[in-house]
C-alpha cells in the first residue's frame, strides 16, 4: 500500500509543533470567517493568502494553514445558518431551512452538535476519497500532453459556468475577462509586451492576488454598504438558547444513513470540475428529501434537513481539493483561491507535484485529518465562544477585513498602484454581482490563462502549426466532449438541476 | 436595461481587445502560433458572449438608488485617497481615517466610529507589525 505509507509520510510531515499551531489557527479562524455572514471561505482564504505570503511561510505550513481556514470555514457556516436564519457563507444556505426552525423549537444546542458531527462525518470520510482517488487521477493526468491540457483547461471554464451559474453567456464572459486579464504583462514564450499600453507596473502582468483579494473582499464592503441599515446587514442571536450540546443517541442513529448517503453525494459534487460545495449540500439536501421526507417534516427542523446539508457541503469541499490537487484545476471558487496561493509559493499543481513534492501533498492531506478533529472538538463544547463572535455588528467587522485586505496586498509590494489595481477590482467585483456575473471564471480566467495558452501553444509547436491537434487524441476529444456537453446541457436542462436559490447579492462567495 | 450596456460594454471591449491584439510586436523568434493568437480568440469569446447577453438580458436587477451610489463612488474614492496618503501620511493615521470613515458610513454614529477606526489601526499594527513582523507603511513618525 503505497498511498498508506506515504499518508504516515505525511502525518510525520504535519505532526510538527509549528503546523499543529498554524491548523488549530486555521481551523479557529476558519470558523470565525464561515460563522460571521459576510465573509466566506473564498474572501476570508483570499485576504489570508497575501499575509501567509510575505510572513514568508514555507510551503507546507501555508498551505496548512490556508486549507484549515477552509474546513474551518464549512463547519463555521452553519453556526450563524442556525442562530440567526442568515447563512455564513453560501454552503450553509441549505442548513437554514431545518437548522433555524430547530433552534426556534428550543434545540439550539442540538442542531449545532448534530450539524458539526455531521461536517466531521462528511470531511472525514471526504479525506479518505481524497487519499485514494487522487493518485488515482494523477496516472490518468500523467498521459496527458499540452494539447490535452488545454483541453482540460477548456473543460473546467465550460462547467465551472454550466453549473454554478444562471446564464451561461455571463458565465462565458466572466472566463473571457479573466483570461483576457491573464493575457496583460510580457508574453513568456517570446518575450514581447501585450496589453500594457506603456505603463511598466503592468509588464508583470495583474498579480492575481490583487485580483483575488479586491472582486472577493473589497466587494463585499461594497455589498455591505449597500445595504446598510436593511436586514441584511444585522443578526440577532441574543434571542437564542443554545440548550443541551449534545445531541441524544437516538438522533444520531436516525441521521446515520442520511449522512452516509450525503457524504456520498456531497463528494463527488465536489470531485466534479466547477461544482463545489454549494451544490454538494444542495444536492445532499433535495435528495434526502426525497427519499426520507414522508411525512413532510423536512423544512420545519427536521434534524435529517440539517445533517444532510451539513455533511454534503464538508464532503464536497473535501472532494474539490481531488483535481486541485491531482490536475491542477480546481473544483470550486475556494480551491481555486487556494491555487493561488500554491502558484504564489511557486509550486504547480497537477501530477508531478505527487512525485516533485510529495512532502506538499501528503503533509497537507495529513493535516486536513488533524485539522478535521480538531474542528470538532472546537466546535461542539466552545460552541458558544463562536456564538459570541456572531454578535460583532459588520459595521465593525467589515471596515477591519477592508484594512486587512490592504494591508496583505500592500505587504507583497509595497506599491500603491497595487492597491489601486485592487480597489478597482473591488468595484468591478460589486458592479458584476449586481448583473449576476459569476466571478469564479474571473479568478480561474487569471490564474489559469498563461498556462492554458501555454499549452496551447506547445501543442501547436510539436504539431508545427497543425491546429487538428489539439484535437487528435481519444483523451482530448473526450475533454472536448465533456467540455461541450458541460456548457450546453445547463442551457438545456439547467432549470431541473440548479439549485433554486433566491436571488441574493451574496453568490459572489460560492464555497 | 443593466444586461444590455454590459452587452454593448462588452462587444467594445471585445473590439478594443482584439484591435490592441493585433497591434502586438511579433518577435524574430517565434512558435507557430505567436503571442497574437490566443489574445484574439479570446476577444471572440468575450465578444460573443456580449453579443448573447445584449440580445437575451436577464432581469433588472435592483440598483440602489442615486444616494446609496454616490456613497459607493465615494468609498471608492477615499480608498483611492487611503492608498495614496499611506507612504506618505504612514500606517497607523491614514488606517485609523479610512477604517473610521467606512464604519462610519456603515451606520456606526461618527464619534463611535472615530473609536472604531483608531482601535482598528492600531489592533493590526500590533498584530501584523510588532507581533507578526509584516512591513506596513511607514509614514514620517514612524507608523
Amino acid at each position: 500500500m503505497d498511498t498508506l505509507s506515504a499518508l504516515a509520510d505525511g502525518f510525520s510531515i504535519a505532526l510538527t509543533f509549528q503546523n499543529l499551531g498554524l491548523a488549530l489557527i486555521g481551523c479557529f479562524l476558519g470558523t470565525i470567517i464561515g460563522a460571521l455572514p459576510g465573509l466566506g471561505p473564498s474572501n476570508g482564504v483570499a485576504i489570508l493568502i497575501p499575509l501567509a505570503f510575505t510572513l514568508g511561510l514555507p510551503a507546507t505550513p501555508a498551505l496548512i494553514l490556508l486549507t484549515s481556514v477552509y474546513y474551518g470555514a464549512m463547519y463555521g457556516g452553519r453556526i450563524s445558518s442556525i442562530l440567526l436564519n442568515i447563512p455564513g457563507d453560501e454552503p450553509a444556505l441549505m442548513t437554514t431551512l431545518d437548522g433555524y426552525p430547530m433552534a426556534r423549537k428550543g434545540m439550539a444546542g442540538e442542531a449545532l452538535a448534530l450539524s458539526g458531527i455531521a461536517s466531521f462525518v462528511g470531511a472525514f470520510f471526504a479525506t479518505w476519497g481524497l487519499v485514494f482517488l487522487a493518485p488515482q487521477l494523477v496516472k490518468v493526468a500523467l498521459l496527458f500532453g499540452p494539447a490535452e491540457y488545454f483541453a482540460l483547461f477548456a473543460l473546467a471554464f465550460a462547467t465551472l459556468g454550466g453549473i454554478a451559474s444562471k446564464n451561461q453567456a455571463k458565465a462565458a464572459l466572466a472566463a473571457g475577462l479573466g483570461l483576457g486579464i491573464a493575457m496583460i504583462g510580457v508574453d513568456g514564450q517570446t518575450g514581447v509586451p501585450r496589453f500594457t499600453f506603456g505603463e511598466v507596473h503592468l509588464y508583470d502582468g495583474i498579480d492575481f492576488l490583487v485580483a483575488i483579494v479586491g472582486l472577493f473582499a473589497l466587494s463585499e464592503v461594497f455589498i455591505f454598504l449597500e445595504h446598510r441599515g436593511t436586514t441584511k446587514a444585522t443578526g440577532d442571536a441574543s434571542g437564542i438558547k443554545l440548550g443541551r450540546l449534545t445531541p441524544p443517541l437516538s438522533m444520531l442513529k436516525q441521521t446515520a444513513p442520511t449522512m452516509a448517503r450525503s457524504t456520498v453525494l456531497g463528494f463527488i459534487a465536489g470531485v466534479l470540475p466547477g461544482a463545489g460545495a454549494s451544490l454538494g449540500s444542495f444536492i445532499s439536501y433535495s435528495v434526502e428529501k426525497r427519499l426520507v421526507d414522508k411525512n413532510n417534516t423536512f423544512g420545519t427542523g427536521d434534524p435529517r434537513g440539517v445533517a444532510a446539508p451539513e455533511a454534503g457541503n464538508n464532503a464536497a469541499a473535501g472532494g474539490a481539493l481531488v483535481p486541485m490537487l491531482a490536475l491542477g484545476v480546481p473544483g470550486s471558487g475556494t480551491t481555486a483561491v487556494l491555487l493561488a496561493m500554491l502558484l504564489a509559493l511557486n509550486i504547480t499543481p497537477g501530477p508531478l507535484l505527487f512525485t516533485n513534492n510529495p512532502d506538499v501533498v501528503w503533509g497537507l492531506i495529513a493535516a486536513l485529518f488533524i485539522g478535521n478533529v480538531m474542528l470538532l472538538v472546537m466546535n461542539i463544547p466552545m460552541v458558544s465562544l463562536f456564538v459570541r463572535v456572531l454578535l460583532v455588528p459588520p459595521r465593525y467587522l467589515m471596515p477591519a477585513v477592508a484594512m486587512i485586505s490592504f494591508v496583505g496586498i500592500y505587504g507583497i509590494s509595497g506599491s500603491t498602484f497595487d492597491l489601486m489595481v485592487m480597489v478597482f477590482f473591488g468595484l468591478l467585483g460589486w458592479i458584476l454581482r449586481k448583473l449576476d456575473v459569476p466571478l469564479v471564471p474571473i479568478i480561474l480566467g487569471v490564474l489559469l490563462g498563461n498556462q492554458m495558452e501555454a499549452n496551447m501553444r506547445r501543442a501547436m509547436t510539436i504539431s508545427d502549426g497543425d491546429w487538428s491537434a489539439l484535437f487528435a487524441s481519444p483523451l482530448s476529444i473526450g475533454l472536448w466532449l465533456f467540455a461541450f456537453f458541460g456548457f450546453i446541457l445547463p442551457i438545456v436542462a439547467g432549470r431541473f438541476f440548479r439549485p433554486k436559490f433566491p436571488r441574493t447579492d451574496s453568490e459572489a462567495d460560492p464555497d | 436595461m443593466s444586461d444590455r450596456i454590459m452587452g454593448g460594454v462588452g462587444l467594445l471591449l471585445a473590439a478594443f481587445f482584439i484591435w490592441q491584439a493585433t497591434l502586438i510586436q511579433e518577435s524574430f523568434i517565434s512558435d507557430p502560433v505567436g503571442p497574437k493568437i490566443f489574445p484574439i480568440i479570446i476577444g471572440g469569446l468575450v465578444g460573443l458572449s456580449s453579443l448573447a447577453i445584449f440580445l437575451k438580458p436577464d432581469d433588472e436587477p435592483e440598483w440602489p438608488d442615486f444616494s446609496r451610489l454616490f456613497e459607493v463612488g465615494l468609498t471608492v474614492a477615499v480608498m483611492v485617497a487611503y492608498a495614496y496618503a499611506l507612504p506618505s501620511a504612514g500606517f497607523v493615521v491614514s488606517t485609523a481615517v479610512a477604517a473610521g470613515y467606512l464604519s462610519w458610513r456603515l451606520g456606526t454614529p461618527p464619534v463611535k466610529a472615530a473609536v472604531a477606526g483608531a482601535v482598528i489601526a492600531i489592533g493590526i499594527y500590533v498584530v501584523f507589525h510588532l507581533i507578526l513582523g509584516l512591513s506596513l507603511a511607514r509614514g514620517p513618525w514612524g507608523f
